[in-house]
């Protein structure tokens, strides 16, 4: 494709990412930098137990012996982590506020602005919404309503004074302490998050969703989400993510962790917008993520859905351990990076468990200078008879500066294993665009057709809500990506 | 409806059109015909606005407005139609949210609003029926997987749905059978009125058997050489074109 002055440049990201406004709220934000002082001030903020301030304690003095991983396809400008504040609380209460009389209505307008409205009479129908900004839940609707059926979705910090047995029982038993640099942090210093334990035999009457917001300059996130789904149980749950536009990077370093029992099923779904920083690269988020779910048990199920559209370098693998017989679990994804956007995003899928099944679909679409790739890992243990992996890592590109790499690891130990694996890269050529053209659909219009009817396979996998957002946000993030 | 003046079209800096003329009134049917290579397929393109071909002299007026001023969607949207020699593939776009944007796009820029999703489905329906263009096709991705004659159908039935007052068929003839061809050239005069024209370009006589031209005029060499009446095309189809080359006296 013929590479065209970009006219468009300097209208890009600055003007369409419409989630880049600050919310003026005073916030309780403790000073810069990071030692056991700070570890302990969080958690006395937080009037935590004994067990979890050692289980922080530990977490920081093995984080210290670690260093940031340097093997994903990606350029890591040095971060300093004393240079940033670890907890930063819009609320200034010592709770969380209980109704919203109690919330700040500024905060309740930041919510609105982002359509994610709190008050209960607003909400989306069949939806119930954590809302998280810098370091504290805001506010969770439905809660009450939840819990008639025995489900208990709530802020991290109401989990662990509410439900410290079930914290203690699952925290860090999917992703422990030391499972990675950032998980090591995450475990240091999180902050909050949201809980959600699904009892046996109860399936989830509606969406439950973490919306999360990075307001305070100069500090980072790092939530933790925990999600329990006991024995044939059923929950579907969406994450949504964006923060202001700053000049400086914000680091965003969150778990989330998934337990899958007996026959359950959880189907995660993120539409992840973070500030990807301005069309020459600056600021924007950093995104070193870890997700991991397990499925614990017979015949339990889990899928990943991710649409992720911003943040200047995303590090993220939304990964599966599948030690139940029977168990299943797949991974749709689509990443998209523009201007001098990074991703290095895929998943794992550790097959343990007999007649244990996953699915992979990756969808690349790269433009501008940016960096797109796809890592995943399959393997499959010796005692694993007859698993299955089907893979498919679709890379689009728009442009000829950018790049798409995929980096597939496969690591076979039984014989009766089933893997394949599907590779395409594709560029959306400028006949395409002519023949869109000539029908009267103008050029930009035309990308979006075309990188919809690409990622649809994904986006099918949404909630209806969210696919129509995906959607609109794919062609935002690539407007302007051809001349 | 179309006034082409000494138009000049260069591809990589190479002249491939070199100061054609042309005029083309409301209602007629015109056939260009010529050997291989001599710009009948650059004329279309740059009519349409293939940003590959740099016009370099020359003016087109359509419908009394600058067309070389237009970009290629606002001439769709003005009633320039072109039949593709060969159709493009798009992958993952559904032929019914392909046409639904085309629609919709010109519409909007003749102040209409969207059609519903029935009012569009109804209209997908009505005009398949011109091309008998199955059903299936018109839920698969644009041309992905379609046939030669398929493709050629599916042009025609675009044809159809976007109702424009200038049509170029780019050898809608090549590779298609005897009965593809009468399916394809029967749409075309089913949806012909005095009111829109039509720019046959072809080798053969056979589709001008279904479309019949007003005039014919034989490219040759980035210049129009002959302009005739009918009878021009079945001379073509006898004799070739060295006795028109002999009296260009080469």
């Amino acid at each position: 494709m013929q590479e065209e002055p970009n006219k468009y440049v300097k209208e890009l990201t600055e003007e369409k990412y419409k989630y880049g406004f600050t919310t003026d709220v005073h916030t309780d934000i403790i000073e810069r930098g990071l030692n056991e002082d700070v570890i302990r001030l969080i958690s006395a903020k937080k009037n935590e137990p004994e067990w979890l301030l050692e289980f922080r304690l530990k977490a920081y003095r093995h984080w210290l012996t670690m260093e940031m991983p340097s093997w994903a396809h990606l350029t890591i400008p040095e971060i300093d982590y004393q240079a940033i504040s670890y907890y930063a609380d819009p609320t200034k209460k010592k709770e969380g506020p209980k109704s919203m009389d109690e919330v700040d209505p500024e905060l309740i307008k930041t919510f609105n602005k982002l359509g994610i409205p709190l008050e209960e009479q607003m909400a989306l129908s069949g939806m119930a919404v954590d809302a998280v900004m810098d370091s504290v839940s805001v506010k969770t609707t439905f809660k009450e309503t939840l819990l008639e059926k025995g489900i208990i979705f709530c802020s991290f910090s109401e989990a662990v004074r509410e439900h410290p047995d079930l914290v203690k029982k699952y925290l860090g038993s999917v992703v422990g302490p030391r499972d990675n640099f950032f998980a090591a942090l995450n475990s240091a210093v999180f902050s909050d998050g949201s809980f959600v334990y699904i009892p046996k035999g109860v399936r989830c009457p509606m969406e439950l969703s973490t919306y999360f917001r990075i307001n305070a300059a100069n500090t980072g996130q790092f939530e933790r989400t925990l999600i329990v789904a006991d024995d044939d149980s059923y929950v579907s749950y969406l994450e949504g993510c964006t923060a202001p536009m700053r000049d400086e990077n914000q680091l965003h370093a969150a778990i989330v962790e998934i337990v899958v029992h007996d026959r359950a099923e959880v189907k995660y779904s993120t539409v992840q917008n973070w500030y990807p920083g301005d069309a020459e690269g600056k600021g924007g988020v950093y995104n070193f993520v870890t997700k991991r779910g397990h499925c614990k048990g017979t015949g339990s199920k889990l899928s990943w859905t991710q649409v992720e559209t911003g943040s200047a370098i995303t590090w993220k693998y939304p990964s599966c351990i599948l030690s139940g017989d029977n168990s299943s679990a797949e991974f749709y994804s689509v990443a998209v990076t523009n201007n001098y956007q990074q991703a290095d995003t895929g998943t794992k899928m550790i097959h343990l468990g007999r007649n244990t099944r996953s699915t992979i679909v990756s969808k690349g679409i790269s433009a501008g200078k940016s960096q797109n790739s796809y890592r995943g890992l399959v393997r499959v243990a010796q005692k694993a008879d007859n698993a299955r992996n089907y893979s498919q890592c679709d890379s689009l590109l728009l442009g000829s500066q950018c790049g798409a790499h995929t980096f597939p690891y496969m690591d076979i130990h039984n014989e009766t294993a089933i893997v394949e694996h599907e590779a395409t890269t594709s560029k959306i050529s400028e006949d395409q665009l002519f023949y869109c053209n000539q029908r009267g659909i103008p050029t930009e219009d035309a990308i979006g057709l075309i990188v919809n009817g690409y990622a649809k396979e994904v986006l099918n996998k949404l909630p209806m809500e969210f696919a129509v957002e995906a959607q609109k946000l794919l062609a935002i993030s690539l407007e302007g990506s051809v001349g | 409806m179309l006034q082409i003046k000494d138009l000049h079209a260069s591809i990589n800096g190479k002249e491939i059109l070199k100061g054609i003329n042309l005029s083309i009134k409301k209602g007629e049917v015109h056939a260009i015909m010529g050997p291989n290579g001599s710009g009948k397929s650059t004329l279309s393109s740059v009519l349409v606005g293939n940003p590959a071909f740099e016009v370099t002299k020359g003016s087109v007026t359509f419908e009394g407005k600058d067309l070389l001023a237009l970009s290629p969607e606002d001439r769709s949207h003005e009633g320039l139609f072109l039949s593709f020699q060969y159709p493009v593939e798009i992958p993952g776009v559904s032929m019914v949210n392909f046409m639904r944007a085309a629609v919709n796009e010109q519409r909007k820029y003749k102040g209409l609003t969207a059609l519903t999703a029935s009012e569009f489905l109804k209209l997908m329906r009505e005009k398949r029926a011109v091309v008998e263009l199955d059903n299936k096709l018109a839920n698969r991705s644009v041309n992905e997987g379609f046939s030669g004659g398929e493709k050629k159908r599916n042009e025609i039935f675009q044809m159809a749905m976007l109702e424009p007052k200038l049509s170029i068929l780019d050898e809608t003839d090549s590779g298609l059978d005897i009965d593809a061809l009468r399916i394809v050239a029967e749409g075309v005069n089913k949806l012909k009125t005095p009111e829109t024209s039509c720019i046959v370009i072809t080798h053969y006589q056979r589709l001008l058997d279904y479309i019949k031209p007003d005039i014919v005029h034989v490219l040759y060499k980035g210049r129009i050489v002959k302009t005739a009446g009918p009878e021009l095309a079945l001379e073509l189809e006898e004799r070739g074109y060295d006795w028109i080359k002999a009296e260009l006296g080469e």
